[in-house]
């Protein structure tokens, strides 16, 4: 893995699996690159974070994928096709959540749903079938009790799943999620969490998403691709960043009363170590590796470091 | 397409039923309506100089007229500038043939909201105000007159909704078209007006459809107090087919433009700006 420069992200998967295939995606406003030359790729019913501090591309890169801006340069293809010029077809397969929708606040959930839900019946497949039923659908996002109820009356939270409701309910191949949980009390946040596993598994979904909260980057991708500064710093899964960034994995315990901490290269081979050496004695064992927020934060002050 | 329409269709018939069982909507359909008897009323001693026939009486039709105008052009901009700073727009975009039918159901909403004031202001003033009668041909010149003017106005509304992007700037389309409501002999003749001012006036479909509207409630005498000492039905046409073909040439393009524009970070600094603005 490389932590400075550019960074081929996914070469590895097969063309024909390629849900998401950017090579070399570069973005100029102006005089200012927010894009220098990025390359990543998603495979089908993969969920893929996009991690990154403000500023680093996300929006920019999610945007031009969710065919909504213009790219300066690159090959994008998005379920195959270039989101710049594709077509309704290629809309009806793909499901948008943003972040600050306040649209629709007159009607009633289950009547937009209904209403939105009408304009992916001409595209429903023998392996599709599109929309997805209204009441399997509330019942889904946990909005049953509200379906009468105005889009304006909603909490915050109500308010955000039924925006994913709205990005699920043609069934989408793919789903773009943009800060889905942020403003989740922490019972609705795994809700969501459940919620799109259940996508991703049972429906194939390809999910990409950007998040702030590395937690809730750590429990739902397979994989996580980190922005700075236009392009991408790291690439992989949760687990293989931690381990490459610092091989050190914190383990604690306490013998006759007395804390003990140490950062091991080797956590398995020292705890053994340890029993055979104490015993018995040994107390409140926790091996801890890395979490995501260290590995991130090493990343991304690395890759800044390097810049100065 | 076919499907794309009725999906239009529906939203505006759920919007035009959202919108007339809301109090604070009701209001704005009634209070204009309860104004402008309520002036009539006060008129009711005041005739059309060198006539005998009531000056309320003479006003009305041309009222309905710019109401038509008025409430199609101003509510089609307002509601897209609202609607694009809501995200109601980028939703259109980010759903398969949304574009097409937001559009489809806008039309039939402001159809509806605009017919709605209509019939509010034409049926008491058929029933209150003395003079007003339409013959079998004035119901025939309506069903020309109406749907053409909505043609006329709103996709003009639809070009300016475009191209203010701010909901607080709407009072630099409304403030002109004041302006030219006044110019178009709609409260007083234009004959009144000095040539210039009547040739801008005529330019415009606000005069055109106040004018169609008196031909049809007034009678035909009345014509002699017009310009040309006639209803000009041809004319009346002309103009507002006129710019019905330049609404609909200019229209989609801007349309497409303002559409290409709308991203989730461009929704997201709008909303930024309205907080901005609210707080000050």
């Amino acid at each position: 893995m490389t932590l400075t420069g550019e960074l081929d992200a996914g070469l590895d998967v097969p063309v024909d699996e390629r849900v998401i295939d950017v090579r070399d995606l570069r973005m100029r406003y102006g005089a200012k690159d927010v894009l220098a030359g990025v390359s990543f790729t998603a495979r089908r019913g993969e969920v893929l974070a996009l991690l990154g501090p403000n500023g680093a591309g996300k929006t920019t890169t999610i945007e031009i994928l969710e065919g909504f801006r213009m790219r300066s340069a690159g090959e994008v293809r998005v379920l195959g096709v270039d989101p710049a010029g594709a077509g309704e077809h290629w809309r009806a397969r793909v499901g948008v959540v943003l972040q600050s929708w306040r649209d629709h606040g007159k009607w009633r959930v289950r009547e937009l749903l209904k209403h939105l839900g009408t304009y992916y019946a001409p595209y429903s497949t023998d392996e599709i079938r599109r929309p997805w039923p209204v009441d399997d659908l509330l019942d889904a996002v946990g909005l049953t009790a509200h379906a009468d109820q105005r889009v304006m009356r909603l909490s915050g939270g109500q308010r955000r799943r039924l925006d994913v409701a709205i990005g699920i309910v043609g069934r989408p191949e793919l789903l773009f999620l943009d800060e889905p949980t942020t403003g989740f009390d922490p019972a609705a946040r795994r809700e969501f969490h459940d919620l799109v596993h259940r996508l991703t598994d049972v429906d194939e979904t390809t999910i990409l998403l950007t998040t702030h909260d590395l937690d809730e980057a750590e429990k739902l991708a397979d994989r996580i691709v980190i922005l700075n500064d236009g392009l991408i710093i790291a690439d992989g899964s949760a687990d293989q960043l931690s381990r490459q960034v610092t091989g050190l994995t914190e383990v604690r315990w306490t013998r006759d009363g007395q804390r003990f901490i140490h950062a091991a290269e080797d956590a398995t081979a020292f705890v053994r170590q340890l029993f055979l050496q104490y015993g018995e004695d040994i107390a409140d064992l926790e091996v801890r590796r890395n979490s995501l927020e260290d590995t991130y934060m090493k990343l991304v002050l690395d890759a800044e470091g390097g810049e100065r | 397409m076919i499907s794309t329409l009725r999906a239009g269709l529906a939203r505006g018939g759920i919007e035009l039923k959202q919108t007339l069982t809301t109090p604070s909507d009701l209001s704005s359909y009634l209070i204009p309506a309860l104004i402008l008897f309520g002036t009539i009323f006060f008129q009711r001693d005041a005739h059309v100089p060198g006539t005998s026939f009531s000056l309320g009486a003479s006003t009305l039709p041309g009222v309905f007229g710019m109401g038509i105008a008025f409430g199609s052009l101003l509510t089609v901009a307002q509601l897209l500038t609202v609607e694009r700073e809501d995200g109601t727009l980028l939703r259109a975009k980010a759903t398969p043939n949304g574009m097409g039918g937001y559009l489809a159901g806008k039309a039939v909403l402001v159809g509806g909201m605009t017919g709605v004031s209509l019939l509010l202001q034409l049926v008491p003033g058929l029933f209150l105000v003395e003079g007003l009668h339409v013959s079998a041909t004035g119901w025939l010149t309506l069903l020309w007159l109406v749907p053409l003017g909505f043609l006329a106005t709103m996709p003009l509304g639809a070009v300016l909704g475009s191209i203010f992007d701010n909901p607080r700037n709407m009072a630099l389309v409304t403030l002109p078209i004041f302006g030219l409501v006044a110019l178009s002999g709609i409260f007083y003749p234009i004959t009144g007006f000095p040539g210039w001012l009547q040739a801008i006036g005529q330019v415009f479909p606000i005069y055109w459809l106040g004018l169609g509207m008196r031909s049809v409630f007034l009678p035909d005498s009345m014509a002699l107090v017009e310009l040309t000492h006639s209803w000009r039905h041809l004319e009346t046409f002309g103009v507002l087919a006129l710019w019905t073909v330049v609404g609909l040439g200019l229209a989609p393009a801007v349309l497409r433009r303002m559409a290409r524009r709308e991203s989730g970070s461009a929704v997201e600094a709008r909303r930024q700006r309205a907080m901005a603005t609210v707080g000050r």
